[in-house]
């Protein structure tokens, strides 16, 4: 046949390589200097009275006492509202309908769109319809509820996920022992479901720690220890923020609630990982 | 020997003596003190053997003897394996297969492999024997259309897909993509070629049509088979190699002529194995 | 009607109970949506009403306290901050997801996936914090003032990047090993094999990536706010301060008031449209209707 011209392949083959390495030096360098900026300043001025005084001066002085347990509110309200709803929807979706029902079909599109969501286009929606239409005002109840909406879909997709490792060899056999379907998902199919639903826990409360658009204008700003659910509370979040864009000289305490905040949710998002892949065996991709 | 009698269904065999002389038996490949170990285990363990050029050879033998393994080890596959190690001594026609300064994509070039399944890249028909032949430096399209054109036609597909080249390739038959795969690599003019189990995933029909293709490949190419289908050995090889599982690792048992390994078996196992397919 | 032992019947009633208790709850995680889309309607009605759609692209400025409501310079801003992010992160999600797959020895690939991990869950205050104090000076001793469309773009490039990683790796790890190992016994180099084969089969859980990166970018609000100098302009070069959309509502909506306020949720409006046509876009393409 036809001779075939030799051609340098090693060129382009040292540019792809060349190019592969640069993007990721590139990305870990970037990743290091984040990360080590924030615990280089911050790490000083972590102390066990910083954890648990509430802040003074606008936040330039004192610690995150009063954030922290606001922020614990918060998360609180979100997941208290938002797991048994998005346990009954995960199960239903899982369970109780076909993948081509037309029920199941519009619940999970809405689902996929509601995951695109902007996090602002949540606080806006809160704002409109818990502080305003509800009359719940600027409070941590309005904000744990801006939150549970918004953390809903990821919750229901590892809970559904977890309702499908389950081998369909248990229902055969709990429907051949004449068992009725509330007993089998209560005796059989929660408990192995169970990593799912923690994972789908996981993940939510990484997404409704790390939240603050959400939050600005549901929970509000206020510092002062919460008295109630229907306090306003700042988040942790919604505090780096505050301190870094309107106090000036509130750097130092904005890079240790920083530190604070990026060490919480690497602890969150980790357990999230070791628990998917060792109970649920599958890899859950955290985004 | 006994005389053999015709398996049902399947055509009686062409008497070796009968088989038009496929080349003068000249070696091409030379194996000697070959072993494979994946991590601590073998794989197969000190073969030597030569391969004749423009031969049909097959490698016969039980599943998991080695002889996949041998067969990647011709093109040095077994890189993409980690943790495989290879000892021993491979030249294709002076070349140093096993040394490690040797261009092994310039090896693959000229030492093509067919796979157990099909494995047509998810691309148009086209593009699946394109992108190769451009990857080798083959620029000119003129000239790409007409190796194009020759591979489908000696494959036999050119009519069958003349009219949708440009429709992916996975959307065809079982036995067209692996007819496809066949022209993939003949295209790209290699001196030989590697057939692992070509045939033991496709139905009875297009088997047959693709066993006919690799007959006519005789004295073109180089080819070694591997095959768990002895019938089919004896249809189309000129030459066998026997692999068998001693002490934990594939040996080469026998190897030699079609005819010899088997009409006159010379190692107890090769006559058990070989009438074993004569039940 | 058959009769049923009682005990039968009860069980019977928890069952359909148990159903329609799921479909309640169900009913409400999948009216969320609709509601989100209700009251930003309803929110932005007055304003739709007295003011009209057009005059949201035509008015001279944005000067909601003298009735002038132009969002073009805020729609540039996020189409530019959004577009230079994903140009900039798509190749580097995807060579890193490469990278993991096929360049990188196995003892750096694994800890270089849990880095990206890590990336993704670092929230966007934080980014938009260190972008303040670190990205923006820097910027501004180049070419002042510092908070521009260009630290927005890094800052979000950074945010996507594990976005698009995470699920480019994903789409790699789907990619049948028969594939590799019939380009390698062609003699096609790794990236031959890469550009031919590996990325045409996982292309669609790539686009799928960079499409949520985009949905991603689109959203942000924090960081780009607290890194992009929040000036309501058109940028006319990389180092102009923008405002986004996002960021205009998170600035505005603490003192709107009217149709200031309706006009915030107009915004919210159209964010919701673009995320509606990304997720059909997503949608498209995961149905493999995208052929090369």
């Amino acid at each position: 046949m036809v001779k075939m011209m030799e051609r340098n392949l090693d060129g382009r083959e040292l540019l792809a390589s060349t190019l592969v390495w640069s993007a990721v030096a590139l990305v870990t360098a970037t990743f290091c200097w984040l990360l080590g900026d924030i615990i280089w300043h911050a790490l000083s001025h972590i102390t066990w009275t910083f954890l648990t005084t509430p802040p003074r001066n606008a936040g330039r002085e004192g610690g995150i006492g009063s954030i922290l347990i606001s922020t614990t509110l918060i998360l609180g309200v979100c997941l208290g509202v938002s797991v048994p709803i998005g346990l009954g929807t995960a199960v239903l979706l899982a369970e109780f309908t076909t993948d081509d029902s037309l029920f199941g079909r519009l619940t999970r599109r809405s689902l996929d769109v509601l995951s695109g969501v902007p996090s602002i286009v949540f606080g806006l929606f809160g704002n409109a319809f818990f502080c305003k239409t509800l009359g719940l005002g600027f409070s941590i109840l309005s904000g744990g509820l801006t939150l549970a909406c918004m953390v809903l879909p990821i919750l229901i997709r590892s809970t559904e996920e977890g309702f499908r490792a389950v081998p369909t060899g248990y229902r055969l056999s709990a429907a051949a022992l004449g068992l009725s379907r509330t007993t089998t998902l209560v005796h059989l199919l929660l408990p192995a479901a169970v990593p799912g639903l923690l994972v789908g826990l996981v993940l939510g409360m990484g997404r409704a720690i790390a939240e603050t658009a959400a939050l600005i204008f549901t929970s509000g700003y206020v510092d002062r220890m919460p008295e109630s659910l229907l306090d306003s509370g700042r988040a942790l979040s919604i505090h780096i923020f505050d301190l870094s864009m309107n106090v000036p000289g509130g750097d130092a305490n904005a890079y240790a609630s920083a530190l604070v905040l990026v060490v919480l949710l690497l602890a969150i998002n980790g357990t999230a990982s070791w628990l998917a892949e060792h109970w649920l065996r599958r890899r859950i991709v955290t985004i | 020997m006994r005389p053999s009698t015709p398996i049902p269904g399947i055509q009686p065999w062409v008497s070796l003596e009968e088989r038009p002389a496929c080349c003068v038996p000249k070696p091409l490949i030379d194996v000697d003190q070959l072993s494979l170990h994946y991590g601590q285990k073998p794989a197969f363990h000190n073969v030597t053997l030569s391969i004749n050029q423009g031969c049909i050879t097959a490698l016969v033998g039980p599943s998991g003897c080695g002889k996949t393994s041998f067969l990647t080890s011709l093109n040095r596959l077994t890189d993409l394996i980690p943790g495989c190690r290879l000892s021993g001594r491979i030249l294709l026609d002076g070349l140093d297969v096993l040394a490690p300064h040797t261009d092994v994509i310039r090896l693959r070039r000229r030492v093509g492999m067919i796979f157990q399944k099909p494995n047509p890249f998810p691309l148009s028909i086209w593009k699946n024997l394109e992108f190769p032949l451009r990857e080798h430096g083959l620029r000119d399209r003129e000239q790409i259309a007409i190796n194009i054109q020759t591979v489908l036609r000696d494959v036999g597909l050119w009519d069958e897909v003349k009219d949708r080249l440009h429709s992916p390739a996975l959307a065809l038959s079982g036995g067209q993509q692996q007819r496809l795969c066949m022209a993939r690599a003949l295209v790209l003019s290699p001196e030989v070629l590697l057939m692992d189990e070509p045939c033991s995933a496709l139905d009875p029909l297009s088997s047959g049509v693709v066993e006919d293709l690799i007959v006519g490949l005789r004295s073109r190419y180089t080819v070694l088979i591997v095959t768990h289908n002895l019938a089919q050995a004896r249809r189309i090889a000129d030459y066998a190699a026997l692999f068998w599982v001693q002490n934990g690792a594939g040996q080469l048992i026998e190897a030699g002529t079609a005819k010899q390994i088997f009409e006159e078996p010379r190692d107890p196992l090769t006559a058990a194995y070989v009438s074993g397919m004569r039940g | 009607m058959i009769s049923l032992g009682s005990n039968t019947s009860s069980r019977w009633q928890t069952d359909q109970l148990l159903l329609w208790l799921l479909r309640g709850v169900a009913v409400i995680a999948g009216t969320i949506v609709l509601l989100i889309v209700t009251f930003l309607a309803m929110e932005a009605f007055p304003v739709l009403r007295h003011v009209g759609i057009t005059r949201f692209f035509t008015d001279p400025s944005w000067h909601p306290a003298e009735g002038l409501y132009n969002l073009t310079p805020m729609l540039w801003g996020t189409l530019f901050a959004t577009v230079g992010s994903v140009l900039i992160a798509t190749p580097l999600g995807i060579l890193s997801a490469v990278f993991c797959h096929y360049y990188a020895p196995p003892a750096i690939a694994r800890p270089y996936r849990r880095l990206i991990e890590l990336l993704a869950g670092i929230p966007s205050v934080v980014y938009g914090f260190w972008g303040l104090v670190v990205l923006v000076p820097l910027i501004g001793a180049i070419r002042p003032p510092g908070p521009s469309l260009l630290a927005g773009i890094v800052i979000l490039t950074i945010m996507i990047l594990p976005t698009i990683a995470l699920m480019a790796n994903a789409s790699l790890t789907n990619v049948p090993q028969q594939y590799v190992r019939g380009a390698a016994a062609l003699g096609l180099s790794r990236w031959a094999t890469i550009r031919g084969v590996v990325f045409p089969a996982a292309k669609s859980g790539l686009f799928t990536g960079v499409i949520l990166g985009t949905g991603r970018a689109i959203g942000e609000t924090m960081a780009i706010l607290m890194v992009c100098g929040n000036v309501v302009q058109t940028p006319d070069s990389l180092f102009s301060p923008i405002r986004t959309l996002t960021a205009n509502i998170a600035l505005e909506m603490a003192y709107a008031l009217g149709d200031h306020r309706a006009a915030l949720f107009v915004s919210g409006l159209v964010l919701m449209a673009m995320i509606a046509a990304l997720v059909a876009a997503a949608d498209w393409i995961s149905h493999g209707r995208v052929h090369g």
